[in-house]
C-alpha cells in the first residue's frame, strides 16, 4: 500500500474561479428581484434621509422658516416663503416632505444606533453564556427568557417613561429592549458550532480559548446574527414611532416619522388625510423594504436552503 | 530509541447517569522516536477517547481517574491547561478523520495555518507564511500559494485532509495523533494520504499514533500495532507478528473478516455478536461470550501477558490461532 506514489494528482476538479464566501452570497442575494428592489428602495431612502438638509426646501426644526400661516395646506399648494408644498403641510404649518426626510433622518438614526448596540451588546453576552456555561449561562438566559416575556413596546415604553425625552434616551431604551433577541441568537448558534469538530481542532492546535470563542466560533455565528440584526432594526424603527406616536417618544420640536403620524391623526376624519397618510407611508416603505432584505438574507444565509 | 509517549494503567471513565462508562480501562502502550503505532479497534472500543486523554481533551462527564501519561518523560496526565495547551499543536498534534468538518467554513486556509503557528512561536506573519507554504509544500500540494488563499469549501476532500496533515506538522511536533485520518477518503487518496504521513514521519522523526479501524492501512504503515477491545488493549506487537500470526481470538477473527483474493468463494469468519454495552461490560474477560475459542477460564478477567515477544489478554491464544486457519 505504501509504495503508491502520486503527489500531485489531486489538482483535478477546483473551481477555476477562487470565489469568496462574501462573493458567492452576494451573487445568490442579488438573484432576487424582490429582495434587489427592496434594498433599492431602502437604499434611496437612506440617501434622501441623508441629503434632507440640501433637497428640502424647509428646515423643519428651524421655527423661524415654519409658518402657522401654512398650517394644513393640502398637497400641491404654494407655501407662504413660494415653494410649492407637493406633499402638503401640517398643523404647524411643516412642509410634509420636508418633515417626512428629517423625520427619516431621526428614524434611521435611532434604528440603526440601537440596533447595532443592541447587537454588539447581546453578541458578547450570548457568546460569555454559551462560552462559559453552567451558572452564568443559566443567570444570562433566565434574564434574557424572563424580558423576552414582556413585549419589546411595553419593555420600551417603561424605560421611555422612566428615561425620558431626547435621542439619546430613545436609543437606549431601544437597547435594553432588544439586546436579548440577540443574546438569545447568538447563545443558540454558538452552542451549535461550539459542538463542531473545527472547534476541537482548534483546542487540538493550543489555540487560547478567547481566540476560539472570537475568531472561530464567532464568525460562524455571523448569518443568523445578520438576519436578525435587519429585523430588529426594522422593529426598532417602528418601535420608535409607536413611542413617538403615543407622545412618549421624542419631542414635538424634533418630529419623527411617529410624531408626524401622532400629529395628523387628529385631522384624519376632517379629510386632512396627508398629514398622517404620507409620513405613514414612509414609515411603511422603510420599515418593509428593511424587512424584504431581511427575510431574503434569511433564505440566503441558511444553510438547509442552500443549493 | 528515545521514548516519545508511555502510557501506562490509563483508565479514562465518563460518569453519565446511567452508569460509569469505562471508555478507557488500562490501557499501556509506548511510543518511540519516529515510529508509528496503529492502535486499531472497533467503533467504541475506546480508541479515540485514548487519544482525546493524551491531549487532556476529556469534557465532564468524563475525566482520567488513573494511570499515567508520560511524553518525553513528563507527566501529562490531568496536568494544568495551561501546560497542555503549550503542547497541543506543538509538541502533540491531531489530524482528525472528517477534513470537511476540522477546518473552519469561514476563515482562509492560510489564517488558520499562521495561527497555528502563531500561537505557539513568536515570530513574523510573514515568517509564519512561509513556514505554512512550504509545510503545504512538503504534503505535495501543487501551488500552494494559491491554496493558502483558499476557503476550506474550494478544496477537495483530500486536499484538505493534506492541509489538516501539514498543519500537524507545522511546530515540527514529537508526537501527532491521527484519528481515523483516512477513512473519510476514497482509497486512492488513501493511499497517497497513508504514503504522505509515512513520508513526513521518517523526515522529521515525528511519533505517530494512527487510530484507525481498518486493518489493511495499518499493515501496510504501521510498525507495531495495540489491538483495542472495550477499552482495554488485548493484543500489541509488530506489525509482522501480529498479523501474520495473530494470537487474540479477537485479532485472529478481525483478520478472518478481511475478504481476500487466495479465499475465494469461501465463507468468511465471522465474530459472533455485537459490541458490548460499555455500561454493563460481560463478567470476566470482556471478549468472552463472542469468543470462538472460550473456555471455563474466560470467567476469569484475564490479564496482560507478554508471550511470544507481544502483549496479550488471553487465556487460550493457541486455541483461538487454530480455530480460523
Amino acid at each position: 500500500m505504501s509504495d503508491v506514489t502520486t503527489d500531485n494528482a489531486l489538482s483535478a476538479g477546483e473551481p477555476p474561479v477562487v470565489e469568496t464566501p462574501f462573493q458567492r452570497f452576494r451573487a445568490e442575494f442579488f438573484e432576487s428581484r424582490i429582495a434587489t428592489a427592496a434594498l433599492g428602495v431602502f437604499g434611496a431612502i437612506v440617501l434622501l434621509a441623508v441629503l434632507a438638509p440640501w433637497i428640502t426646501p424647509q428646515n423643519p426644526y428651524d421655527l423661524a422658516q415654519v409658518s402657522v400661516m401654512d398650517g394644513r395646506l393640502p398637497p400641491g399648494s404654494e407655501a407662504f416663503d413660494g415653494y410649492t408644498m407637493w406633499l402638503g403641510s401640517d398643523g404647524s404649518g411643516r412642509d410634509l416632505y420636508s418633515a417626512i426626510l428629517y423625520g427619516l433622518r431621526i428614524s434611521l438614526t435611532v434604528g440603526l444606533a440601537s440596533g447595532v448596540i443592541a447587537l454588539l451588546i447581546g453578541m458578547a453576552i450570548g457568546l460569555v453564556a454559551a462560552y462559559a456555561g453552567g451558572r452564568i449561562e443559566a443567570i444570562i438566559m433566565r434574564i434574557v427568557d424572563l424580558q423576552l416575556s414582556f413585549p419589546a413596546s411595553l419593555v420600551a415604553l417603561m424605560m421611555v417613561a422612566a428615561l425620558g425625552k431626547g435621542v439619546d434616551k430613545i436609543i437606549l431604551a431601544l437597547v435594553i429592549a432588544q439586546w436579548a433577541y440577540y443574546a438569545r441568537t447568538v447563545r443558540a448558534t454558538a452552542l451549535v458550532e461550539r459542538g463542531k469538530e473545527y472547534v476541537e481542532a482548534a483546542q487540538c492546535l493550543g489555540i487560547s480559548r478567547f481566540r476560539i470563542v472570537f475568531r472561530h466560533i464567532l464568525p460562524n455565528c455571523m448569518a443568523p446574527l445578520i438576519v436578525v440584526g435587519t429585523v430588529q432594526t426594522a422593529s426598532a424603527i417602528s418601535l420608535e414611532a409607536t413611542l413617538s406616536f403615543l407622545g412618549v417618544g421624542l419631542p414635538q420640536t424634533e418630529p419623527s416619522i411617529g410624531v408626524l403620524i401622532a400629529n395628523g391623526f387628529e385631522y384624519m376624519l376632517s379629510g386632512r388625510y396627508w398629514i398622517s397618510v404620507f409620513p405613514g407611508v414612509a414609515l411603511l416603505l422603510t420599515v418593509v423594504s428593511i424587512n424584504l432584505v431581511g427575510d431574503h438574507l434569511r433564505d440566503v444565509l441558511n444553510p438547509r436552503l442552500k443549493k | 530509541m528515545s521514548r516519545v509517549l508511555e502510557v501506562s494503567g490509563l483508565k479514562t471513565h465518563f460518569f453519565t447517569h446511567a452508569g460509569v462508562v469505562k471508555a478507557v480501562d488500562g490501557v499501556d502502550f509506548t511510543v518511540s522516536k519516529g515510529e508509528i503505532m496503529g492502535l486499531v479497534g472497533e467503533s467504541g472500543s475506546g480508541k479515540s477517547i485514548t487519544g482525546f486523554s493524551i491531549l487532556g481533551l476529556i469534557d465532564p462527564p468524563g475525566r482520567i481517574v488513573e494511570g499515567s501519561i508520560r511524553f518525553n518523560g513528563e507527566e501529562i496526565a490531568n496536568a494544568k491547561e495551561e501546560r497542555l495547551q503549550n503542547l497541543r499543536g506543538n509538541r502533540i498534534s491531531m489530524i482528525f478523520q472528517d477534513p470537511m468538518m476540522t477546518l473552519n467554513p469561514v476563515l482562509r486556509v492560510d489564517t488558520q495555518m499562521i495561527e497555528a503557528i502563531l500561537a505557539h512561536e513568536p515570530v513574523s506573519k510573514q515568517t509564519a507564511w512561509e513556514r505554512s507554504r512550504d509545510a503545504l509544500g512538503l504534503v505535495g500540494i501543487p501551488s500552494p500559494e494559491e491554496r493558502l488563499r483558499a476557503y476550506p469549501h474550494q478544496l477537495s476532500g483530500g486536499m484538505r485532509q493534506r492541509v489538516a496533515i501539514a498543519t500537524a506538522f507545522l511546530n515540527k511536533p514529537d508526537l501527532i495523533i491521527a484519528d481515523e485520518p483516512t477513512t473519510a477518503l476514497d482509497v486512492t487518496i488513501q493511499a497517497q494520504i497513508i504514503h504522505e504521513a509515512q513520508k513526513l514521519t521518517k523526515k522529521t522523526g515525528t511519533a505517530m499514533i494512527w487510530i484507525t479501524h481498518d486493518l489493511a492501512v495499518v499493515a501496510g504503515l504501521a510498525e507495531r500495532i495495540s489491538v483495542m477491545y472495550a477499552g482495554r488493549i488485548v493484543e500489541q506487537g509488530g506489525i509482522d507478528d501480529v498479523i501474520d500470526r495473530p494470537l487474540h481470538p479477537y485479532t485472529v477473527g478481525l483478520l478472518g473478516s478481511v475478504p481476500t483474493a487466495n479465499r475465494r468463494g469461501q465463507r468468511l469468519f465471522q465474530i459472533e455478536g455485537m459490541t458490548p454495552n460499555m455500561l454493563a461490560l460481560p463478567e470476566g474477560c470482556a471478549f468472552g461470550p463472542r469468543c470462538h475459542a472460550r473456555t471455563d477460564a474466560c470467567g476469569l478477567q484475564p490479564s496482560i501477558e507478554d508471550i511470544d515477544g507481544r502483549s496479550l489478554r488471553c487465556f487460550n491464544p493457541q486455541r483461538a490461532a487454530e480455530a480460523v486457519t
